[in-house]
Order: structure tokens, then C-alpha cells, then sequence
């Protein structure tokens, strides 16, 4: 090396971390974690100091909650024995998990407009760490809302009828649901040119596949046309699992297992689909 | 020698019609600042983006310290350092948690890290925002903790696209003291602006491009030599005067005048000699200047020669300077980068 690149300040020697440039193996995946949790941080932290953020993710599910118990919920019978709450729990699940989605797509589209996924891209970490700690943040997220809403719920009556384990079980699978949904607006927030762009082509996708499914009424309920979509598209077949399994097999008609397994399916093969999907565009885009 | 940065016929389309970079090549010498000079548009930022192994080249190659910014894009990206000229830092962050980030994903650890941060704060003069979050920053503020994000990991190579746009004028002189200060320690620079006072200031070496070619290179004294030694700026009454003044002293100078407004720019190599004759033929054609300069060229004076109107008429000059710019630049000795006279060579 030249005289010049080594003659810097004191106290400089370069503690460039650990092993070769180029770490491979162990290493690799090693560095990959960490870059994965560095982003995370950083999103986490921005999620505390967005006012906005904080709103959406916290009140906005509560008032849906307060509004469905107490203003809709006098009208809506789902029947089966069950008291409106206890079916309302698992669609507000899913509602909140979805629309917070958008904000995933809308924070990746703002990053690729400001510049720092710019800087991002010129540093030594894993290229695959910028949207996983983004979607482990939003994941971390949701974990959070489950948790507020499932205390909101309790006491506005909500009494687990299915026992903490099998609510447990049907927070899991909201969660691995959500995980897979969360790379598909991943996708749309690296398509869309800006951020308001991101918002108006997340929210037509989810709008739909939130209220035309058994998130707030039964099916029986809709049209027949609307029946079969209702039920069989993914939000619809991951809200009939989660009652399933968190209200038991006496309030949903059908086999609790055979709802579970479809609702498995669709996640791990949105999962499979988008998450792959949102990384070549990742690297493609520039 | 290693140089810290080579480019060789770089070429970048976007869209299969805007060419970017249309065969770019230079050489930034290790410890010196080499500076991109050009308007918006001509490629700067591409050429950037391509060394920094942001956006692939359509053709041609980059190297950093030997390393291939295509083929060993990951060996490059421990060896560099990017501010861009949209600050590329988070608004929600604090400067402080910046700076960590950064340093964590380059893959730092983290006592070295929090050390860093609390020089770099303090050496930006942030030391006292460094626990605010960005948002309450002015853009000055922000500007100085890109660069100090940039400078994390100490890059051996630093790469700053367009650093001072939109700042103020003293946030820029700081800013600039600082560049050089980093010079000094022995990184090197790979500068692009839009400003010429810049790049006179600042860089050892000056390629300007425009239209995604290098139409010029030099040292900054060079390429004002390249004009003439002197500048004569005769004022006239009015635009009608001035264009007729242009006309009376076509032949005097080393290159024919151009007019801006009501003044008559007139490169020349010897001042005072042809001051004299220049009153002599205005007079003689009954043209009185209400002003009259002798002043040294300017990038300026340069960048309209090459660019302007002028420069296209005049190709022969355009296509001459690049080549004989680069060979005199590589001719030149390291060590008094900058503000040495070269002038005095020619």
C-alpha cells in the first residue's frame, strides 16, 4: 500500500471486524443476521418516532375493535353460539396485520426515494438484509398490535373460548400469514416510483380481500357469488383457521386440522413466491 | 502504481436511449482529489454510481486499488466511501445512531464504532445534535453527517457527488476544509460538481465532462491556461455597443471575445501589453468602456469555452484539450497537490 493511504490519524488502525473482505460460509450467513438485525433496529426505532406510525399501528386497530364491538356488533349475528366479539377477534387480526402492510411498502418506497438504500447498496453488508429487517421490523410490529388488541379485546369481553393455548396457536399462524403478506407489499414498495404510489396500489389488493371474507360477518350472510372468493381466497381461508383455532372446532364448521393445513399452505407458498420475488427486484432495481 | 480509482471507456445507457456515459475514462492518483466538473446531466452521478458498484456499466471497467468494481464489487465496497448529493441518512435516526448503523454494516465492531461516532460528531462540529434525531437538523447539519457517515469505516477512497449543492456559503468553506483535511490523512477523492469554484479549489486534477464524455482534463491551472493567461472584461453601455466592440477586437486576443450582456470577456496571454491596444482600437472606433478588468480566468471562462456555443464552432480546440490535459496531468508529481503554480511550466 502507498505511504499516503497509511498515513492517518492516530489511534486509526482500521478495525475492520473480522476475517477476509469477502467472508464466506458461516461467515456469511453470520454477517447476513447481523446486517439483517442492524436494519431491523433501525426501523424499530423509526416506528417509535413516526407520530404517524405510532397511530396506525396502535390506536387505529383499537378504534376498529370499540367500533365493531359496540357500534356494528349489535347487528351482526354470526351465530353458532358465539357472541360477536369472540368472532370478531380473529378478522380484526388479519385486518390489522394487512393494513399495516402498507406501511411496509410505503417505508421501502420512501428509502429508495431519499437516497439511503443508495448507501446501503455501496457498503460491504449482505444485500438481502435491507428487506428482511425491514419485514422482521414489521414483524416485530405486528407482534406488538397482537398483544395490544388482544388486551383490548379482553376487556371489551372477548373471553378465549378456545383456551391460550389454541389462541396462542392462532396468534402463530396470523403471524406467519402476515410475515408472507409482508413481502408482498415488500414487492409493491420496490415497483412503486414513490411512496403515494406504493399506498394507492397497496390498498385497492387489500381492501377487497379484507371485507369480501369472514373477517366481520358470516359468509352464509353474502351473496352467493361472493361465497366462494369470501372463503377460499387466502385472507378469508387464514381467518376461518385462526377461529378454528382459537374458538375450536364446535364454532367453525369443517375439519379444524384441514382449515389449518390450507391456511399453512398459503402462507408458506405466498412466502415462497414473494419473498424471492422481492429480492431479484431488489437487486435489479437501481 | 496502484491509482485509487480508474475508469476505462465507461458507457451507461438508461432505457435503451438516454446515454449517460458515452466512453468515459480517467485516473484519480492515490492522495489526491480528482474532480468530475460538468452541468446536470452530463453523467457525473452514473459515473459515481458505477465506481461505487451501485449500477452496473453497459461497457468498459472501474477499478478501486485494482479491485474490479463489477467482478469484486465486494472488495470495493470495504475500501470506499459515498456521499451523495441527496443525504443519504435517516431522517428518524439520531446522528449518532447514523453513523453506528453505518459502521455496523460495515461490519465493524462495535466498541470501534462507538468511538468513531463520538470523533466523527465531534470533528462535523455535531457534537451537541449527535442525540437528536435528523428531522431537527438543518440541511448544512445533514450534509456534514452524510460526509461523516461516509468516513465511518475510514475509506481509503472517498467518493462525495456534488457535497455542497444547496448548502450555504459558509456551511460549503467548512465543508471544504474538511475535504482537504481528509486529504491530507491520505484519502483520496473523487469529487463532481456543477461548481467551478469547487473544483479550482479543491481538486489536484479536473476532468470536465459533459453529454457523458470527458471533453477536458487538467490540473484547474492547466485547463485556465488552456484560455489564455489573462482575461480582459471590457464594459460597454449597452448589448448593441459591446457585440460591435467584440467585432473591433476579433483579432487581438489569443481567442475571439465572447460577450455576456454588456461585457466583452477577452482571453489574452499578455494583459497589459494588449490592454493597450484594445484602447487604442476602441477608441479609434469611438466605443468608450464604462468598465475595464484585467483578471485571471476563471473555470468558468473554461467551462463556456468548452461547453458553450463556442466550444462546438471551435471542435479542433475541444478535441485537443482532453489528450493533452491527461498526458501533462499523469506527467504531474503528487506531492504538491492542488495550489502549486503550474501555470509557470508552460
Amino acid at each position: 500500500m502507498s505511504t499516503a493511504a497509511t498515513a492517518i490519524t492516530p489511534g486509526a488502525e482500521l478495525a475492520r471486524a473480522v476475517g477476509p473482505a469477502t467472508p464466506h460460509g458461516a461467515d456469511r450467513l453470520r454477517w447476513a443476521v447481523a446486517d439483517t438485525l442492524t436494519i431491523t433496529k433501525r426501523n424499530l426505532i423509526a416506528y417509535t418516532r413516526i407520530p404517524e406510525s405510532l397511530f396506525f399501528s396502535t390506536l387505529q386497530p383499537i378504534m376498529f375493535v370499540l367500533l365493531f364491538r359496540y357500534v356494528f356488533g349489535g347487528a351482526i349475528n354470526p351465530g353458532l353460539d358465539l357472541s360477536y366479539i369472540d368472532f370478531l377477534m380473529a378478522g380484526i387480526f388479519v385486518q390489522s396485520v394487512g393494513f399495516g402492510g402498507i406501511g411496509t411498502a410505503v417505508g421501502l418506497s420512501e428509502d429508495l426515494q431519499k437516497g439511503l438504500i443508495e448507501r446501503f447498496r455501496a457498503l460491504p453488508m449482505a444485500r438481502s438484509a435491507v428487506l428482511a429487517g425491514r419485514t422482521t421490523a414489521d414483524l416485530v410490529r405486528n407482534v406488538f398490535v397482537l398483544l395490544l388488541m388482544t388486551g383490548v379485546g379482553a376487556l371489551v369481553g372477548f373471553n378465549f373460548p378456545n383456551g391460550a393455548l389454541g389462541f396462542i396457536a392462532a396468534c402463530a399462524l396470523v403471524l406467519l400469514f402476515a410475515y408472507a403478506l409482508l413481502w408482498g407489499f415488500a414487492v409493491i414498495g420496490l415497483v412503486a416510483s414513490n411512496s403515494e404510489t406504493a399506498q394507492v396500489m397497496a390498498f385497492p389488493i387489500l381492501f377487497p380481500l379484507i371485507f369480501a371474507s369472514p373477517a366481520f360477518v358470516q359468509v352464509s350472510q353474502m351473496p352467493g357469488w361472493l361465497r366462494g372468493f369470501a372463503n377460499n381466497q387466502p385472507i378469508g381461508v387464514v381467518i376461518t383457521a385462526e377461529r378454528a383455532l382459537m374458538l375450536g372446532s364446535r364454532h367453525v364448521p369443517g375439519s379444524a386440522t384441514g382449515h389449518v393445513v390450507v391456511a399453512l399452505a398459503w402462507s408458506v407458498g405466498l412466502l415462497v413466491v414473494f419473498a424471492p420475488l422481492a429480492v431479484w427486484r431488489y437487486r435489479r432495481s437501481t | 502504481m496502484t491509482n485509487a480509482i480508474e475508469a476505462h471507456d465507461l458507457r451507461k445507457t438508461f432505457g435503451g436511449e438516454v446515454r449517460a456515459l458515452d466512453g468515459v475514462s480517467f485516473a484519480v492518483e492515490e492522495g489526491t482529489i480528482f474532480g468530475l466538473l460538468g452541468p446536470n446531466g452530463a453523467g457525473k452521478t452514473t459515473a459515481v454510481r458505477i465506481l461505487t458498484t451501485i449500477l452496473s456499466p453497459d461497457g468498459g471497467t472501474g477499478q478501486v486499488l485494482g479491485y474490479d468494481v463489477v467482478t469484486q464489487a465486494d472488495q470495493v465496497r470495504t475500501l470506499i466511501g459515498l456521499a451523495g448529493q441527496y443525504a443519504a441518512v435517516d431522517e428518524n435516526l439520531t446522528g449518532r445512531e447514523n453513523l453506528t448503523m453505518v459502521g455496523r454494516l460495515n461490519h465493524l465492531d462495535r466498541p470501534f464504532v462507538a468511538q468513531r461516532a463520538v470523533e466523527l460528531l465531534e470533528q462535523f462540529g455535531l457534537t451537541d445534535a449527535g442525540d437528536r434525531p435528523l428531522k431537527t437538523y438543518s440541511g448544512g447539519m445533514r450534509r456534514r453527517l452524510d460526509v461523516a457517515a461516509a468516513l465511518v469505516a475510514r475509506p481509503k477512497v472517498l467518493f462525495l457527488d456534488e457535497p455542497t449543492s444547496g448548502l450555504d456559503p459558509q456551511s460549503r468553506v467548512d465543508l471544504w476544509a474538511m475535504i482537504e483535511h481528509l486529504v491530507e490523512q491520505g484519502t483520496s477523492v473523487l469529487l463532481t460538481t456543477q461548481y467551478l469554484e469547487e473544483a479550482d479549489t479543491l481538486a489536484d486534477q479536473i476532468a470536465v465532462v459533459d453529454h457523458g464524455r470527458v471533453i477536458a482534463e487538467g490540473t484547474p491551472t492547466q485547463l485556465k491556461a488552456d484560455l489564455g493567461a489573462t482575461v480582459l472584461d471590457v464594459g460597454l453601455a449597452d448589448a448593441q455597443l459591446a457585440n460591435r466592440a467584440a467585432e473591433v477586437l476579433g483579432s487581438v486576443g489569443t481567442k475571439s471575445p465572447t460577450v455576456s450582456g454588456t461585457v466583452v470577456e477577452l482571453p489574452v496571454d499578455d494583459g497589459p501589453r494588449v490592454a493597450m491596444e484594445v484602447l487604442r482600437l476602441l477608441d479609434q472606433h469611438a466605443l468608450v468602456p464604462t468598465t475595464f478588468r484585467i483578471r485571471e480566468p476563471s473555470l468558468d471562462d473554461v467551462f463556456l469555452a468548452l461547453t458553450g456555443k463556442r466550444a462546438e464552432a471551435d471542435e479542433d480546440d475541444a478535441t485537443k484539450t482532453p489528450t493533452d490535459g491527461k498526458r501533462r496531468g499523469r506527467r504531474r508529481a503528487r506531492a504538491g497537490a492542488g495550489t502549486t503554480s503550474e501555470g509557470g511550466q508552460r
